[in-house]
This record gives structure tokens, sequence and C-alpha cells, in this order.
């Protein structure tokens, strides 16, 4: 429990009275509606807990989200807002799919190349933004508005392609190849459900790998004082732009990253869009839940994810999943005035010592 | 000559009827940043604004009342926001992302409570915000089609401008903006000064949210003729970006709101006359452009000094 303690930043017990706080909210909301609260939450919790194939659905909901937050949550922890991560994930996305469908290759090769295709795209998205910002002073929250757009867009046009559009659907892809999937074995898939893929794995890696860069690298030390105070870190000898653009690449690789993810282990094609898909602006509160730990945002997207599952089944007994949404804002919304009930006992800890 | 003037009409009216929206909003996103508090929760608001003024329309055939109702609902949401980020000293980003997560999640549960669906019913023309100079503009012939096209338009694309104007004397011409504009650059200085830098900011988020709330009921009322669940998406964060473009002036961002409605606008046209270039690249423009722009023209933004950091004060 101390070690739990120490890693989350004593934040642990705030965020879980938030979430408990944010669906008494949820059920004000319900109960103004006409409906029973009780009845929608436990139709709610049954959707999350009831059998091991909701569960699993759940991880595989939550994944996106993991890689998401953890491009926001390195953004924040290095003094840049990542609202972009948005673009990131649908170009990361976008690009796992043209290569999944058009180069001909084995699970082995064309898996980690999907990946990698995925990761650069995000990650290129990211230095665009850096460059504009190191180069002409842009200010890195509207270019990241305008990639975002463009990211979507873009998206829409490849999809269109001759090469890569799905004859039969005109609103989708084809398929990525099945090679290119990242499927459980079938056996797995039957015991739990028929998207749960390896994702979840690939997220808890990237998870360790990003906090080992935050807390333990001599890169991240650089990194996070870039974001402290950037003339102390210039005057301290860190090359501040050169921080920047490492902090904006590796952040756009996560998001891509989780675009390539969710396309290979759950959508297996790109459909057009018709408006944004939100994968990125979850990742916000799933990094904000996870107060910008990465072992935080690890849980945090599993919640997430676990709560747009079960929210999906909520229109089934006629509750609006919409409450997922209240009660999602209502976490963040806590978590962001959280300091005022933590006062107090700062103040004690300060006459102890 | 009378095809191009046809098409200029047609280009400046879209122009016209995708501005509004984006210009109330980034005025309310001016208020907010120059007194020092980002507000990322535009977009939250204009949805909220998006549906009342909607369902208020529907219910109660007043679209001026209804507009404002839009206006105070996007306010309420101004005031949350204001007491969790000037109050109560949270990070800004944080509390206007969850105010981008209730607001819309609010809005459609609303809409399905009353209409049992997410999507309002349609409003019919009367209770539709006004057309003015419709019957002005009707001897036929290409001019008189040009001045209909440009002219010719929904009341709130003449009010949006009279409200700029209005906004830009108050933030330069009147003590209160003087005062406004030096809370976000130095707050603890006005506070020495004997201005209540709480009060400004709090008074100034609120005022965004309003404005916010009527960009939004300018989508459901004018532009189009109900409220959906894609009512609003992303024209919150274009006029917070816009904002940024105008460097934090209310006349900047109407530079860059007219660029992005002039865009939606050659969309229209573009679209609907030739096929051969995809739609989806000439969506693309207007945000191209305003990189571009960026570059060649605008440059670094000053942000105010003080923006996004909650200002408490000492005692």
């Amino acid at each position: 429990m101390q070690t739990v303690k120490k890693v989350l930043g004593g934040k642990f017990l705030v965020t879980v009275f938030s979430i408990l706080l944010s669906f008494v909210v949820g059920a004000v909301f319900l109960a103004a509606m006409g409906i029973s609260p009780t009845e929608a939450y436990a139709k709610l919790f049954s959707s999350i807990f009831g059998t091991t194939k909701n569960m699993a659905y759940c991880v595989v909901y939550g994944t996106p989200l993991i890689f998401t937050g953890l491009a926001v949550a390195f953004s924040f922890r290095t003094g840049v807002f990542n609202i972009g991560a948005e673009g990131q994930f649908v170009v990361g996305s976008m690009a796992a799919c043209v290569v999944g469908i058009l180069v001909p290759a084995p699970s082995v090769v064309l898996i980690p190349l999907c990946l990698l295709a995925a990761a650069a795209a995000g990650a290129v998205w990211g230095l665009i933004v850096a460059f504009l910002k190191v180069k002409w002073g842009i200010n890195e929250v509207l270019s990241m508005i305008m990639f975002n757009w463009i990211a979507y867009y873009l998206s829409n046009y490849i999809a269109g392609l001759e090469a890569i559009h799905n004859e039969g659907n005109a609103e989708a892809t084809k398929n990525v190849q099945d090679a290119a999937r990242i499927l459980l074995p079938q056996s797995m898939l039957d015991a739990l459900c028929p998207a749960a893929n390896w994702g979840i794995v690939l997220a808890l890696v990237a998870t360790v790998i990003i906090y080992i860069i935050i807390e333990k690298t001599t890169l991240g030390y650089e990194l996070k004082a870039v974001g402290f105070n950037r003339s102390a870190a210039e005057y301290g000898g860190i090359n501040v732009n050169r921080s920047i653009y490492t902090a904006m690449a590796i952040s756009g690789a996560l998001a891509g990253l989780g675009g390539a993810v969710q396309l290979l282990g759950m959508g297996a094609r790109i459909s057009i869009f018709t408006s944004q898909e939100g994968f990125g602006f979850q990742g916000i509160s799933a990094a904000l839940i996870g107060a910008s730990n990465p072992i935080g945002v690890f849980f945090a997207g599993i919640f997430y994810g676990a709560l747009k599952y079960g929210g999906s089944k909520l229109n089934l007994i006629g509750a609006p999943s919409e409450v997922i949404n209240i009660i999602m804002g209502t976490v963040v919304f806590f978590i962001a005035i959280s300091h005022v009930f933590k006062l107090p006992t700062k103040a004690k800890k300060g006459g102890k010592q | 000559m009378d095809a191009f003037l046809n098409t200029l009409g047609i280009i400046l009216y879209a122009t016209l009827l995708f501005t509004p929206p984006l210009l109330f909003a980034a005025m309310g996103s001016c208020f907010s940043e120059v007194s020092g508090v980002v507000n990322i929760g535009i977009e939250g608001m204009m949805t909220i604004g998006a549906f009342v003024g909607a369902a208020m329309g529907h219910f109660t055939g007043s679209p001026w009342l209804s507009f404002l109702c839009g206006g105070l609902s996007g306010m309420l949401f101004g005031a949350l926001h204001a007491v969790a980020s000037v109050n109560l000293g949270a990070d800004q980003t944080i509390s206007g992302t969850a105010i981008n997560f209730l607001a819309p999640g609010v809005a459609v549960m609303m809409s399905k409570a009353i209409f049992n669906s997410s999507d309002t019913v349609p409003l019919s023309a009367e209770s539709k915000i006004p057309l003015l100079f419709a019957n002005t503009f009707n001897g036929g012939g290409a001019v008189q089609n040009f001045l209909k096209n440009v002219f010719s338009t929904y009341a709130t694309t003449y009010l949006v401008f009279v409200v700029l104007i209005f906004v830009w004397f108050l933030f330069y011409k009147t003590r209160f903006g003087l005062r406004l504009r030096a809370c976000g650059e130095h707050p603890a200085t006005c506070e020495t000064l004997g201005i209540n830098v709480m009060r400004m900011r709090f008074t100034a988020v609120c005022i965004s949210g309003f404005l916010a709330g009527l960009g939004g009921a300018c989508v459901t009322m004018a532009t189009t003729n109900q409220f959906r669940p894609i009512s609003i998406v992303g024209q919150g964060f274009i006029a917070i970006a816009a904002v940024i473009f105008g460097k934090f002036r209310p006349q900047g961002a109407m530079i860059a709101c007219l660029l992005f409605g002039m865009c939606s606008g050659l969309k229209v046209v573009v679209g609907t006359t030739n096929a051969a270039i995809s739609a989806q690249l000439i969506s693309m423009i207007p945000y191209v452009v305003t990189v571009v722009v960026l570059v060649l023209f605008v440059g670094k933004s000053h942000v105010p000094a003080a923006n996004g950091k909650p200002y408490l004060k000492t005692k």
C-alpha cells in the first residue's frame, strides 16, 4: 500500500473519492430524467463485470485510451499540452491501415511494420507542431487544433483512394490482411471476446517504458526540467529546442500507436469519419484522472474504457449513455478542484514539522 | 460576368452564414483569455447553448428569447468554470476539459428527456432567427441577386458585427477593458491598485460562456434549424484557435473567423460544382491556410502574461 501511495503520488484516494462523487452526480441527473439510478447503475455494472466477455471488452475499449492517455500525460510532464493526440491517433491509425492492406508479408514482419508506421506517423505529426513552435514561435495549441482537422480530412481522403478503398462498402477502407491483426489465439477469443487482442500487453509495455523514461533516465529529467522552467533548464545547459522535439515525437508516437492498436486489434478497417472520434480528447481525461502518472494512466484508461463499454449498453434499458459523459466530466472537475480538500492536511503536516 | 457575380455572391452568403457562430465564440474566448483564464470549455458551452436555443425556440416560438436563453445556459457553465478556475484556483485546462464532457452530456441527456431523441424537433421558420432584407432585393438580374445573396441573411450575422464593435470599444476605450486586460498581464499589480482580480476574472469567464452559448444558438437557430449531437463539432476549438491567431484581440479573431467562414463557403461552392477535386482535400484548406498564414504573416502570438496561471490572493 505504501508503494502504491508513493507511485500514485498520494492522489489515489482523491481520485477514488472523485469517482464516487461523480456517480452521485450522475445519479441526480438520471433521477431528474425519471430513470431509476439504481436500475441504470445495476445495468452499467453488470455490463462491465457481469461476464468475462464483458470485462474483456472493457479492456479492449480501454487499450487505445491508455495510449492516448500516456501521450497526453507525457506531454503534460514535459510542459506541453498535447491537445493534438486526436490527430496523431488518426494518422497513426491510417498509416497502420495502409501498411496492413498493401504490404504482403507474414505476421512477424507485418505487425511490427504496421506499429512502426503508426508510431512514425504520429511522431511526424507531433514534430511538425514542434517545428512550427521552435522555428516560428507558432502557438502549439493552435497548430495542434489545425493538425487534428488536417489529419481528419487526410484520413478521409486516403480512405477514398482506389488502392485501399473497399468497393463493396462506400464508407470504409478494405480490411487489413489477417496477418496484420493482433488478435489473441482463437481459443482465447472464445474464452474472452471476439476482439480480445495483444494491444493491452503493448499498452502495459508502453506504460512501463514511459514510466522508466520519465522517472529513471537523464532524458526524462531533462524533459521534466524544461517542463518546469524553460529558462532555468536552458541556463542549466539543457538544449530546450531539442527537448521540445523529443517530447513531441514521443508523445505523438504514443498516440499513433494507439491508433494502430485500435485498428489492428478491433476495427480492422477505417471508416470515413463524420465527426472526430475523440480518442485523443478522451486521452486528456485519462491523463488527468491518472494524475499524469503512467501507471495511473494505465488504470484510468481501463476505467474509461469500462465506462464507455458499459455505457453503450445503457440504451438497452432506455437510459441515456450520455450519463457517462457527465460522470467523466464530474470526475475531471472534482480532480481539478481536489487541492481545495487537501489544503487542511497539508497545513497539518507543516504544523508538525 | 454574371456567373462570376453569382458565384461570388454564394461564397459571401456562405461566409456570412458560417462566420457568426465562430465569431461569437471567439469573442467569448477573448474575454476569458485576456483576463488570464484559459477557457478550453468553449466547445462545451457552445453545445449547451445550441441545445437550449433550439429547445426553447421549439417551445416558446420566440427566437430572440430563445437565443438569449442559449447564451444564459452557456453562462451557467461559464460560471461553473469560473468557480473552479478563478475562486478555487483549479488548473484551468483541467476544469475546461471537464466542461467539455459535462455540457454536451447534459445537452444530449436533456434532449432525450424532453424530445425522446438526441435531436430536437426542427424549428419552424417563425421560430428561427429572422432573415433580414428578405424581400428587398427581389428585382431579378445578376446585381439584385448578388445583393440578395449577400445582404439577405440572418439577423445574427448583423448582430455579431455590432457586438464585435461593442466588445472592441469595451476592451480598448473603457476603464473596464483596461482593467480586464491588466488582470491578464499582471494580476498582483492590479490587486495592489485596488482592482478585485477575482471578480474581474469571474465576470470575464461568465461573459465568455454567454457569448459561446450565443454562438452555439446561432448554429441551431440560424445555420440549421435543430440541435443534433453533431451540431457542434470542433467550432469551439476553431474559435479558440482564431483568438490565438488574432493575437488575443477581438478584431484579429474576426479576421480568422472570416477566413474560416470563407473557406467553409468555398467548400460548399466548389464541392457542388466540381466533383473532380476531392471534397476531403477542399475541406482541409482552411486549416492548412491558417498554418501558412501564421507562418508567413502573423508569427508569434503575444499571450497575456498571466494567462493560465491561477491567481489566489496571498493572505
